[in-house]
């Protein structure tokens, strides 16, 4: 290796990572507990206002009473197959929301009272995960998805040099570097050997992660180009193709029960586990349905479930190019690049090793903003020059300083807000943006006054402070003190107490936890799942099949 | 183990960096679609491998491309980057393009 490449891959190494070190701090911090979305879903829960779940034998009845009240929710409703605290309902739909636009949608729940009557209500999932999911997506800018979403893949390239560079820039010394750990008066030594072993030994990870973002990033970009390029606009054509032949309807065939739909799907594919079954009907008046579930086995297209389409007349599955185990070919390498991202294959012991990773990348960007910081000075006494830091290194220090321990804190607060929020305010998103966005200017506002070194302490007192809030809110939902209700049972408590989670006896936390309606809106918005616009949409294109097999609205 | 060595010619610094991330930015994103597009044409199932071999074609551009910006910065210059990146670029879409004439 030559030393002058060194030397300029140093020098790049340094600034890619000024530059994007912060962001994705924020992206790897919120990533690592995105790993548990659901389970925190399910603590952020209120308890439900709906009677409870009738029996999935009886779901007939259900959807019969909730159709004849609301004959809007037949063209798409879902049938939920194991109710939860965060999905308690049996059945629930959408609707159009006020703007019309995509992912603008109301949802709606229905359930029987013991004497049969029927109850709707809005349907309204606790926000404070997605809101967790969204920082991730956005490495925490809080602008619309169309404009975050191109920063972000910005980041993610200027990361992607960042590995590069720092590979080049460890190689020489690599086998003197690697296995130290030079703790002692040289700090800057010790940041640097913590800095690169993290690096290394996390770097397939980081790959996967730069790579598969910048096409979550990009993929409309990509997509639109080469649609141009390479398909002379034959992509929509292609799509097109792939889309399974609708079911033929016999005479007289009737839509079967979904406890018949589970039956006949678990004859067909065994290991796979369901969530919930959507029935969609087609303005030809013929349905598909399309059942989410997991088979930990594998990995899987959305964050944590992949999905079948079934012929609801007779049970055959027609279409298992998105079912975890079942895809051929082209489609079973996507769904592995997915996967990768996701962390979403094996189950609970993979979904802690991601949370480990992604929290050890955090420490990365953290130590890495530090070296900066610490070689500013050094230089700068070597020179000489009075060891106080240049403006650029304080706001720098500053900045990394308060605005990562503000997205700590920040994330504490807003999740151990929603146990309290319920009941006492009207817009839980807004409140919950408004928490996050608060703490996290504050630190950052703290640590420009303080200067990072002092600041520092103190902020990472108020960050302990503020994630000891969480099982204090936890305590109180078990005294019933906190508005947002008691603690639900279930794979949620391992949020609450960690070591738990060994003497749970099912293969994975995340089994059979059913989600109504959400249907990943995260997943949505990334374009990796059906939208109810179908094919066409723009940001649709890497679930051609999946949104083909919607009727149009 | 790598040594490190001295540079023979003029050494490269950073300093000359707009150019050639520039080029590798541009080109480099020219350079992936047209990759993927020999890909897509020429790979294995062709044109004819559907829609799940379409999303493969995407995923493609992302590895080029961040590996074109990361070593853009090995050309001396950025006009030096420019043409090597930009001849690369003909040659790809000139094989693109020829080939799927042939082709058709």
């Amino acid at each position: 290796m030559r030393i002058d490449v060194v030397r300029m891959y140093k020098d790049i190494h340094t600034w890619v990572g000024i530059v994007s070190g912060l962001a994705l701090f924020i992206a790897f911090y919120a990533g690592a507990i995105t790993m548990f979305e659901r389970p925190l879903q399910r603590w952020a829960s209120p308890p439900s206002a709906l009677p409870p779940a009738v029996a999935l034998e009886d779901a007939p009845r259900l959807i019969e009473a909730t159709l004849a009240a609301h004959p809007e929710a037949a063209r798409d409703y879902q049938i939920n197959i194991s109710p939860t605290p965060e999905a308690p309902a049996r059945m629930a739909w959408h609707v159009p929301g006020p703007s019309g636009e995509r992912g603008d949608e109301i949802g709606f729940a229905s359930a029987l009272t013991p004497q049969g009557e029927l109850v709707v209500v809005e349907d309204t999932p606790a926000p404070v995960a997605q809101l967790v999911d969204l920082l991730h997506q956005q490495v925490g800018l809080p602008f619309d998805h169309e404009i975050a979403m191109p920063i972000m893949g910005a980041v993610c390239l200027l990361y992607a040099v960042a590995l590069v560079s720092g590979v080049i820039v460890l190689l020489p010394s690599l086998s003197k570097d690697l296995f130290a750990l030079r703790a002692g008066k040289n700090l800057k030594r010790m940041w640097l050997d913590v800095h690169n072993a993290l690096g290394v030994f996390s770097l397939p990870f980081h790959i996967v992660m730069a790579l598969t973002a910048v096409v979550f990033a990009f993929h409309d970009q990509f997509y639109d180009t080469q649609d141009v390029a390479v398909y002379q606009r034959g992509l929509e054509d292609i799509w097109a193709a792939d889309v399974p032949a609708k079911p033929q309807l016999a005479p007289g065939a009737r839509l079967l029960p979904p406890a018949e739909v589970v039956a006949r799907l678990a004859d067909q594919a065994p290991g796979f586990a369901p969530r919930h079954i959507s029935y969609r009907t087609g303005p030809d008046g013929i349905a598909v349905a399309r059942v989410e579930g997991e088979d930990l086995r594998y990995g899987h297209r959305g964050p944590d479930f992949g999905f079948a389409v079934l012929d609801p007349y007779t049970g055959e599955l027609v279409d298992t190019e998105y079912m975890p185990g079942r895809q051929t070919g082209w489609m079973a390498v996507v769904t592995g690049f997915f996967a990768l991202h996701f962390g979403n294959f094996g189950g609970a012991p993979v979904r802690w090793g991601y949370f480990a990773l992604g929290l050890a990348g955090a420490f990365l960007f953290y130590s890495g903003n530090l070296l900066w910081v610490e070689t500013r000075r050094k230089r700068l006494r070597r020179d000489g020059a009075e060891v106080t830091q240049s403006r650029s290194t304080r706001i720098l220090g500053a900045l990394t300083v308060g605005g990562s321990l503000g997205c700590v804190a920040g994330s504490s607060a807003t999740i151990a807000a929603a146990k309290w929020l319920p009941g006492q305010v009207q817009d839980l998103p807004a409140w919950h943006m408004g928490i996050y966005y608060a703490v996290f200017l504050a630190a950052v506002g703290w640590a420009l006054a303080r200067g990072a070194a002092r600041a520092g302490v103190e902020l990472l007192c108020v960050c302990a402070g503020a994630t000891a809030l969480i099982p204090l809110t936890s305590l109180a939902g078990a005294l019933r003190l906190a508005p947002g209700g008691g603690n639900h049972a279930g794979p949620g408590v391992l949020i609450d107490n960690v070591p738990k989670l060994r003497a749970r006896p099912e293969h994975g936390v995340m089994n059979g936890v059913p989600v109504v309606l959400r249907s990943s809106t995260s997943a949505k918005k990334r374009g990796l799942v059906m939208g109810k616009a179908g094919a066409g949409a723009s940001s649709n294109k890497d679930t051609p099949r999946a949104g083909s097999t919607v009727a149009p609205p | 183990m790598a040594r490190v060595k001295a540079a023979k010619g003029p050494p490269l610094h950073s300093r000359n960096w707009f150019g050639k991330a520039s080029a590798g930015l541009i080109l480099g994103y020219g350079l992936a679609l047209g990759l993927s597009g020999l890909f897509a044409w020429f790979g294995p199932q062709g044109i004819e491998g559907g829609g799940g071999k379409a999303q493969i074609n995407m995923w493609l551009m992302s590895p080029v491309w961040a590996l074109v910006l990361s070593f853009c910065f090995l050309f001396r210059d950025g006009p030096r980057a420019w043409l090597w990146l930009g001849l690369a670029n003909l040659l790809v879409f000139g094989l693109l393009f020829g080939g799927r004439a042939l082709v058709a």
